[in-house]
């Protein structure tokens, strides 16, 4: 195995985060995109430090540190989608026009 | 390395094995027309990035994320589906009517990406050579030490940012009463 490998699948697989991002429109949908992008982060993070070796495993570390980041982030999402949802009755982030001049 | 080369290691059949089928459920999780599929499909890709994590010799960090992500993340997922009553079955307007935008700025992320990395490798060297912590499994005492050492601030801010976000959550998600429904609940 060498490194390129996983770069070109995490570059891959943020690629298509991206799009999940912005093509979605229910807004679980977009979180959803919002951890493939994470775990493309997370798959350079380890392979990264299996190509450097480091003997305090630095990369691991901070694999464990965006995984811990998301699930709060997820729990926050999902607690504002809720709200959004008790106020407008849609889930749709296109509909969420308040604030657009 | 040619690609006839690489092929012939086995362990590559293994990655392989587990990227061709993550990549596919990564596709379904932001094309597929059902909110509870793409959240199944999330679970086989992020299995299939911990079965990697295996390859790289990270297996706490594997073990982490099937715990907390498909144990965790995903129940959340599929709770605020149904509690958003999201469109469960198939459903058309999931996605944007207008999706080519989204595809030229990801296949144009992905371009960018691609082109970094080949610049890199020139540059530095060394990227195509065989990965030298295979087969080494990592101590979790290793990480250990580094959380309670050098790590150890990031670690009680990363702590503090889960308390806020448990807060967080809760303030948000919970039904404020009227001071009416207030006076019920305090006579009950």
């Amino acid at each position: 195995m060498v490194l390129t490998q996983f770069l070109v699948l995490g570059a891959l697989l943020f690629s298509i985060g991206v799009y999940g991002l912005l093509s979605r429109r229910n807004a679980v949908t977009v979180l959803l995109a919002v951890e493939l992008m994470l775990a493309a982060v997370n798959i350079n993070l380890i392979a990264f430090e299996a190509f450097w070796n480091t003997a305090a495993a630095h990369g691991q570390i901070f694999a464990i540190f965006v995984i811990t980041i998301a699930a709060a982030e997820v729990g926050i999402g999902l607690a504002i989608i809720l709200l959004v949802f008790r106020n407008r009755a849609s889930g749709n982030i296109d509909q969420l026009d308040l604030m657009r001049w | 390395m040619t690609f006839s080369e690489w092929i012939a290691e086995p362990v590559n059949w293994a990655f392989l094995a587990m990227a061709i089928p993550m990549v596919i459920a990564a596709l379904r999780v932001v094309t597929s027309r059902n909110v509870v599929h793409a959240a199944l499909f999330l679970v086989l890709a992020l299995a299939a990035s911990a079965g990697l994590f295996i390859l790289l010799s990270a297996e706490f960090v594997a073990w982490v994320l099937v715990l907390v992500y498909i144990g965790a993340v995903v129940v959340l997922f599929l709770f605020g589906i149904m509690i958003t009553r999201a469109p469960i079955g198939r459903e058309t307007n999931l996605s944007h009517d207008t999706r080519w935008p989204a595809a030229v700025a990801a296949l144009g992320v992905f371009a960018v990406t691609f082109w970094l990395i080949n610049a890199v490798a020139t540059q530095m060297g060394g990227f195509g050579d065989p990965l030298p912590a295979v087969g080494r499994a990592t101590a979790t005492g290793i990480l250990g030490e580094g959380f309670i050492n050098r790590y150890l601030i990031p670690f009680e801010a990363v702590g503090f940012v889960l308390l806020a976000a448990l807060i967080g959550g809760i303030t948000l998600a919970r039904k404020d009463l009227t001071p009416a429904e207030e006076e019920e609940g305090a006579r009950v």
